[in-house]
């Protein structure tokens, strides 16, 4: 398959600093990425304990629903800036990216600048609002922020669905003509697959990271049995996850198999599979070397059969394209497999859990179960950004799949690397200040009509 | 006129984002200059309070100026992205450290932590529109060719008139915080009223004598833009704002300050559109306007788009700005609420139903290939999720209590 020249509307420069670019992309991204799942499930789980307030009148759960939105404020105006640096980086960045494909996929940001607008409004009244309103309209404020939460990823995913598997327009003459962005971006099967598994994603990483905030204060202080108000607030979230785990693995192969079809070079990538084979084996772990997997596991005919359903399918190999149109093998391989490592051990915990509680037995209050419950919320962050690797590193040398390479997207501006440095010490200064922000608010102690709230006592210096 | 109608929405986004977010990085400076003393402690407290519920909606203004920018004039945002990536850039690091304070100050107990976060937030509150100012600057005095990083990284924004606009930038926003934040005080805290209203006439009259200085510069350093400035219809909206400038200082010194605030923002349409009005149809030099925009499908549905949108986005902005203006929002006293006896939650466990949906998830997602298929199976298995949460939450809750 050839590729026609594309005629980019800026002309493509040399950029001595392309990889301190795209690695200056890849820290803005994995910042992003975490805080934007707190965006996404933290505001249900806070409606959800404001409603069983609402039904039972039951002052524990507004306390704490009160509380964690106060923590969904803090994250959401982190999110909002790095999401704000995100979007000068399409131009400073990536100005011929933009340029030539703005009016391509440029709409999908616009619809989703109106979905943050409408969250920031909401998230202001409702964070804002807790004395100053009825309790119902209180409660009713806070469903925007539920509905754009979504609609703010899947804008997102759009767009990066479309570089992923682009469409909705032509190449005339090297010049994109004929462009239809509705097509571009909501036509596009692969967008389905991409936005289920990071909207599950988001509930994971939320569930188990706010669980295991009370799991680590269980650990520090089990001399004392848990007070109601941690009980609480550890079953929402970790129930959450723990639904939600297995079920991301059945998307995961659904996501795969989309790979497969749309993009078999990744997945030849994401497998380290040189030579195009029919009844490929899978390999776990190993190295990837000259063309094969060292010291790997070979699983005979798995990889035919997950991405194809089929005994002898044949799998396209790293050999059907030129070396210079493969992405780092050893990378995305390396992402991949520990997303999947994590994933899987992330859903037998969930199915454990769901398990014990089917039997209405209660979690078991011991140092390796909370200790499980502390690592789980920071595994399944590894996992959301080796995904986002697997994605995005797998993708390349193109920014727009077998488009545009990303050598021709970059800036011809120089500093690069000073533009880098300082973003790294911006985001290490406010990094170190959200982790004090945050142990500060999970230590403050509950105000003083809260305290007296029965259930309540005993609950303040053990996480938020 | 499709061509230029997303033009129109970006320099209504502008205006929109100087008058309510200039009004946000103000109260920022304000804390920089205020005095250690308790009351410049309660002139910053006042200053925080009334800008935490509605600072993240002001902000996204410039999302939606950005957005619209690069999918209707995609070279455009290019070039200026590129040749302007040093301002931009020092802008973004000033939005961070702007965002991380208004974070970080809930958590603060000492006033040495205080000083030190509103210390950074000033400063930061001082960088970021005076750079985006400059940037503007910049492409006024067409310094911003078109091109990859085309232009020069340093000389291109700070030009006289990209001095002169960033200084402008940083005047006006503190004129307009100290209108607001006068106006707000006057609800709670009468005491603040009077500093804030010295504080706005000062900085009006500064902000006054930077844009009349402001022509002679733009005489000197971007002659084209002034003679366009005084021909046409630029005139008119220069006279209307300078007119509206001067009627607004006369509020103020009246003490009517949210007709003050309208003044200000005609003051500053006038400008911007003064501006446009003066270069149309010209963008960047030798890009016009019909050259850089998209095409008919794209221009169409993104006018359909900002329209709907608006149509979902003004009330709600309405809404909050109603509940912030009338106090609903400060931090108060509870009203205790009614409580509602206590209804026991319906707790059977659905379990043959979520396995039911777990079984049909599993094989129209993962066994079956057709897209219909998948669909149902993702919609199973969302349903598996529910049921399965729906069945376990109150059950535990319940052995909990
Ligand atoms: C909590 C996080 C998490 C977990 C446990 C998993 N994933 Fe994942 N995965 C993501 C979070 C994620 C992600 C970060 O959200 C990505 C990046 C892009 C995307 O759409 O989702 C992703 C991407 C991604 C891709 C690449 C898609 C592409 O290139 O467009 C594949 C093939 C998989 N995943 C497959 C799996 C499988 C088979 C899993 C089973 C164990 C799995 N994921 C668990
Ligand atoms: C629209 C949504 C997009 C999403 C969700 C997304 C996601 C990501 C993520 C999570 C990473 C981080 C990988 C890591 O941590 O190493 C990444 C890296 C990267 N992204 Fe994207 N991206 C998007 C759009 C873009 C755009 C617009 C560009 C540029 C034109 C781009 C180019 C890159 C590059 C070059 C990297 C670095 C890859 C490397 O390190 O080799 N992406 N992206
Ligand atoms: C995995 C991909 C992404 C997802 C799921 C995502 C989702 C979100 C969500 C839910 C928010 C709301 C803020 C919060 O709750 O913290 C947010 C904020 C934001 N995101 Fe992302 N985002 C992604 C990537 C990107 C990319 C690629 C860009 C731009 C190039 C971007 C730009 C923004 C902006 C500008 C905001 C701030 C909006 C505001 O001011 O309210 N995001 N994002």
């Amino acid at each position: 398959m050839s590729i026609p020249p594309l005629g980019a509307a800026l002309a493509p420069v040399h950029q001595r600093y392309l990889l301190e670019a795209r690695q200056m992309q890849a820290l803005s991204f994995a910042v992003h990425i975490p805080l934007v799942c707190f965006g996404i499930a933290f505001p249900a789980m806070v409606l959800f304990l404001e409603w069983l307030h609402l039904r039972t009148g039951d002052p524990l759960y507004r306390t704490l629903a009160r509380r964690w939105s106060r923590i969904v404020l803090a994250l959401f105006a982190v999110g909002v800036i790095t999401g704000t640096i995100l979007s000068f980086e399409m131009g400073l960045l990536w100005p011929n990216f933009t340029a030539t494909f703005g009016s391509v996929f440029g709409l999908g940001f616009a619809i989703e600048g109106f979905s943050f607008f409408m969250e920031a409004i909401f998230i202001g009244i409702y964070a804002y609002g807790w004395d100053r309103m009825s309790p119902r309209a209180h409660w009713l404020s806070g469903i925007p922020i539920v509905i754009t939460g979504f609609t703010g990823s899947l804008m997102v995913i759009s767009v990066n669905a479309w570089m992923n598997h682009p469409g909705g327009f032509a190449l005339h003459a090297g010049h994109v003509v004929d462009v239809d962005p509705l097509r571009a971006l909501f036509g596009n099967p692969y967008l389905w697959s991409e936005l289920i598994h990071m909207y599950i994603a988001g509930y994971m990483v939320t569930g188990f990271l706010v669980a295991g905030c009370y799991a680590f204060g269980r650990l520090r202080g089990n001399r004392i049995p848990p007070t109601r108000y941690q009980r609480v607030a550890l079953t929402i979230p970790l129930t959450i996850a723990c639904v939600a785990a297995p079920v991301q693995v059945l998307v995961g192969d659904w996501v795969a198999r989309d790979v497969a079809v749309d993009q078999p070079i990744k997945l030849a990538a994401i497998e380290g599979l040189y030579p195009t084979t029919r009844g490929a084996s899978e390999h776990l772990l190993g190295w990837y070397t000259d063309g094969q997997i060292k010291d790997g596991i070979a699983i005979p005919h798995l990889l035919s059969l997950l991405a194809y359903h089929s005994w002898d399918a044949r799998v396209q190999g790293l050999d059907t394209v030129p070396a210079a149109q493969r992405p780092p093998i050893n990378v995305v391989r390396f992402a991949f497999q520990t997303m999947v490592g994590i994933g899987t051990l992330l859903a037998l915990l969930g199915i454990a859990y769901l398990v014990i509680r089917i039997r209405r037995r209660p979690l078991p209050d011991s140092r390796w179960v909370n200790g499980a419950l502390v690592l789980a919320g920071p595994a399944a962050t590894v996992a959301l950004i080796a995904g986002w690797v697997t994605t995005e590193v797998g993708r390349q040398p193109w920014v727009v799949y077998r488009v545009m390479p990303t050598a021709d997207a970059v800036t011809g501006a120089g500093g690069i690397p000073v533009g880098y440095g300082t973003l790294v010490v911006t985001y290490l200064a406010v990094g170190a200040g959200l982790v004090w922000v945050l142990r500060r608010l999970a230590r403050a102690p509950l105000s003083e009509r809260e305290a007296t709230l029965p259930g309540a006592a005993g609950a303040t210096p053990q996480g938020p | 006129m499709l061509q230029t109608l997303p033009l129109v929405f970006v320099l209504v986004g502008l205006v929109l984002y100087t008058v309510l977010a200039g009004a946000d990085f103000g109260a920022g400076i304000w804390r920089l200059v205020s005095d250690r003393g308790t009351r410049g402690q309660a002139l910053r407290e006042h200053a925080n309070h009334s800008m935490g519920p509605v600072w993240e909606a002001n902000h996204v203004w410039l999302i939606f100026v950005l957005t619209v920018t690069w999918t209707a004039y995609p070279s455009f945002f290019g070039s200026v992205a590129s040749t302007l990536a040093v301002a931009l850039f020092l802008a973004g690091v000033g939005i961070i450290l702007r965002g991380a304070g208004y974070a970080l100050r809930s958590g603060v107990r000492s006033d040495r932590e205080l000083a030190l976060i509103d210390g950074a937030f000033a400063v930061a509150s001082l960088i970021t529109p005076f750079a985006l100012g400059a940037a503007a600057g910049g492409i006024a005095a067409e310094r911003v060719p078109v091109g990859n990083a085309a232009g020069d990284l340093f000389a291109s924004w700070t030009g006289p008139v990209s001095i002169l606009a960033g200084v402008l930038a940083v005047v006006f926003s503190a004129y307009l915080a100290a209108v607001y934040l006068a106006a707000d005080a006057a609800r709670e805290h009468p005491e603040l009223v009077e500093p804030f209203r010295r504080r706005a006439l000062a900085a009006g009259l500064a902000a006054g004598a930077v844009a009349a200085a402001g022509l002679g510069v733009l005489h000197a350093d971007a002659h084209s833009l002034y003679a366009g400035l005084l021909s046409r219809g630029a005139l008119a909206c220069v006279i209307v704002s300078a007119l509206a400038g001067a009627a607004t200082l006369g509020f103020v010194i009246v003490g009517r300050f949210e007709a003050a605030r309208y003044g200000a923002g005609l003051a500053v349409a006038g400008v911007i559109a003064g501006w446009a009005i003066a270069r149309y149809p010209t963008l960047l030099p030798g890009l016009s306007v019909h050259r850089a925009a998209a095409g008919h499908d794209t221009l169409v549905t993104l006018i359909v788009a900002v329209v709907a949108g608006g149509a979902l986005l003004f009330p709600a902005l309405g809404l909050l700005f109603s509940l912030t203006l009338r106090g609903r929002l400060a931090p108060g006293e509870s009203t205790p609420e009614p409580i509602r006896a206590a209804r026991p939650l319906g707790g059977a466990v659905r379990a043959r139903l979520a396995v039911a949906l777990l079984i049909v998830g599993i094989g129209m997602l993962n066994a079956a290939s057709a897209p219909w298929a998948h669909a149902v199976g993702v919609v199973s298995l969302f349903a598996f999720m529910i049921v399965a949460f729906a069945s376990l939450v109150p059950a535990a809750l319940a052995d909990e209590g």
